[in-house]
């Protein structure tokens, strides 16, 4: 008796915890007043909340600068409360990056506050925001809770911008969607990459264009950074990440153009032969399938128009 | 109540001499609409299920509008029909091929509703189906979602055109067509069943060599990619359900101009 006792507690406890999420964000210090939060190496899933992604902050003597605001409405609560730890300093300004869910999805709980974006991602935000909030709460459940979406409120002009004491170079760059910002703390070093760059794990492509993504990923190796925060992976300080993420996008780019010239449908090509580096990156066999839907069409359309008709109408 | 435990225990009795297992194989999906399936699509006809009938897909849908598919049963050896179908969609049936001097597999794409079972089904001269099927996950909507073409101006100009290849192979020649077509399916409110519903490829002389009755899932601006005999010339003729003609002539010879080897 004493121990079913016992066992309905702890299945009580376990309840509890399980309505108390938690994602556990612990800040890193990675420069001067520079703190960034990795995500994990995964898909969106319930077990990881969709804490996939990482976010940063600086802490300027004007206030505290944010970079992305993660996947939900309880990670953004749960970043500030993170910030807390490490400063009594106010939130004063979010960047966001780009327009994928991940990256905006906690808006809400800095709204109020100037939320600064490049255009196409505020527009990208209005007209797809609603579809992924949707598609999260699909895939994570009841982390997304309560998350609405809170588009930017602030438009990026490309430049410099000083706060408090940091200068901040803003860049707008395109290819892993249609405007991707980056931003280079002149002060610090830290150049916050966005998505344009991946370390570790397999780079996502639903909105990429590969040939503008390769150029931009050209132009992040020409700024002199110290520390390198990816979208995606651990912080590196050297252009290691840059090449890593290049060299997948250029096999998955030549190996579909071929397979597409050779007459090959879709569906055959779902066991790819990936060098073995590139396999060994997290996620390759979800992301290579999602890519192939993403690329292939495009590729393929311009095979079959390569090869002409004549019509009989 | 005796007459009822009787039964039972000549059930039991009946099962290891087959007598009942010979009504139909267990379903290695375990899918709620199988049996139902069996009956509306395959007539209850005897089925097996065969690891030479290979589904290739994603696990997951990527796009509910656009699941690619490779259906190969080569493995059979000669097939009479292929059927295709996605048993948890509102309209299962894609596609039902007769091979002829095809060889019996298929890609395309379709739309998927939600997570559903996809199968192929091949029928063999002996009068049974092999089915070959996997499960795949999605958003889902794919089927009930309007076109695209039908939200633009210029589909109805290109209705039914055709861009398409031919590739020579070691021991075939490889068919990719493209077709405009809004492919609608009939359930999304005040837009009517549009679809391309007869294909049929023939030599150039006029010998059958496929035919192919595709369904409303099949999806927008249908890419299809076949395996024939190999050939230097074929043509390509069908219509859709509402009488829209398809045709195209298609030649190696005339590719030659538009490079990309």
């Amino acid at each position: 008796m004493r121990s079913l006792v016992f066992i309905a507690v702890m299945l009580l406890a376990g309840l509890c915890q399980a309505v108390e999420r938690d994602y556990k964000l612990k800040p890193q210090q990675i420069a001067d007043n520079t703190y960034v939060l990795i995500g994990h190496d995964e898909h969106f899933s319930f077990a990881n909340g969709g804490n996939i992604v990482n976010t940063g902050f600086i802490v300027t003597e004007a206030g505290v600068v944010v970079i992305d605001s993660g996947p939900s409405r309880l990670y953004g609560e749960q970043l500030i409360a993170a910030i807390a730890q490490v400063t009594d300093k106010p939130v004063v300004k979010l960047f966001i990056t780009h327009m994928h869910p991940d990256h905006f999805l906690g808006n809400q709980a800095f709204e109020g506050l100037p939320i600064a974006a490049l255009e196409k991602t505020q527009d990208g935000i209005r007209l797809m925001g609603e579809t992924f909030n949707d598609n999260l709460y699909r895939l994570v459940g009841s982390w997304m809770k309560g998350t609405r979406v809170v588009a930017p409120n602030q438009q990026v002009e490309p430049g410099l911008q000083e706060i408090g004491g940091h200068r901040l170079q803003l860049i707008a760059m395109q290819g892993h969607t249609g405007a991707d910002l980056a931003i280079l703390d002149q002060t610090s070093g830290v150049l916050f990459a966005g998505d344009l760059v991946f370390y570790g794990r397999t780079p996502t492509t639903p909105h990429a264009n590969l040939d503008n993504w390769q150029s931009a990923l050209e132009q992040l190796r020409k700024l002199d950074f110290k520390v390198m925060v990816p979208g995606h992976g651990a912080p590196v300080t050297s252009e290691v990440a840059i090449s890593q993420t290049s060299s997948y996008l250029s096999w998955l780019q030549h190996y579909l153009k071929k397979q597409a010239d050779s007459g090959a449908a879709m569906a055959e090509l779902l066991q790819p032969d990936a060098p073995q580096n590139l396999r060994e990156l997290a996620v390759f066999k979800d992301e290579y399938t999602r890519s192939l839907s993403h690329l292939y069409p495009a590729l393929e359309a311009k095979a079959l128009a390569d090869g002409k008709v004549e019509q009989q109408q | 109540m005796s007459y009822r435990i009787c039964s039972l225990l000549l059930l039991l009795l009946a099962t290891p001499l087959g007598l009942v297992a010979a009504e139909a194989p267990a379903d290695p999906l375990n899918s709620v609409m199988w049996h139902e399936m069996h009956q509306r699509l395959l007539d209850g006809a005897p089925v097996v299920f065969d690891e030479r009938v290979q589904v290739s897909a994603p696990a997951v849908a990527e796009d509910s509008l656009n699941l690619p598919l490779w259906i190969d049963a080569t493995a059979l050896g000669e097939v009479e029909r292929l059927l295709v179908f996605a048993e948890l969609n509102p309209i299962p049936k894609v596609l039902d091929m007769q091979p002829l001097k095809a060889a019996p597999r298929i890609g395309l794409r379709i739309k998927v509703q939600q997570a559903t079972p996809v199968r192929a089904a091949a029928l063999t001269p002996d009068g049974v189906w092999h089915l070959g099927g996997v499960l795949v996950d999605a958003a889902g909507g794919g089927c009930t979602a309007p076109s695209i073409g039908s939200g633009s101006s210029d589909w109805a100009d290109r209705l039914g055109e055709v861009t398409a290849r031919l590739w020579s192979r070691e021991h075939h020649s490889r068919l990719r067509a493209s077709i405009v077509h809004p492919m609608d399916t009939g359930l999304v409110a005040g837009i009517p069943a549009f679809y391309l519903e007869q294909l049929e490829i023939r030599e150039s002389g006029g010998d059958l060599i496929s035919r192919l009755s595709l369904f409303e899932p099949i999806a927008e601006n249908p890419v299809l990619t076949l395996d024939l005999p190999k050939l230097k010339q074929l043509t390509m003729d069908g219509r859709d359900n509402n009488g829209n003609p398809v045709a195209a002539q298609i030649s190696l010879e005339s590719q030659t101009g538009g490079g990309g080897q």
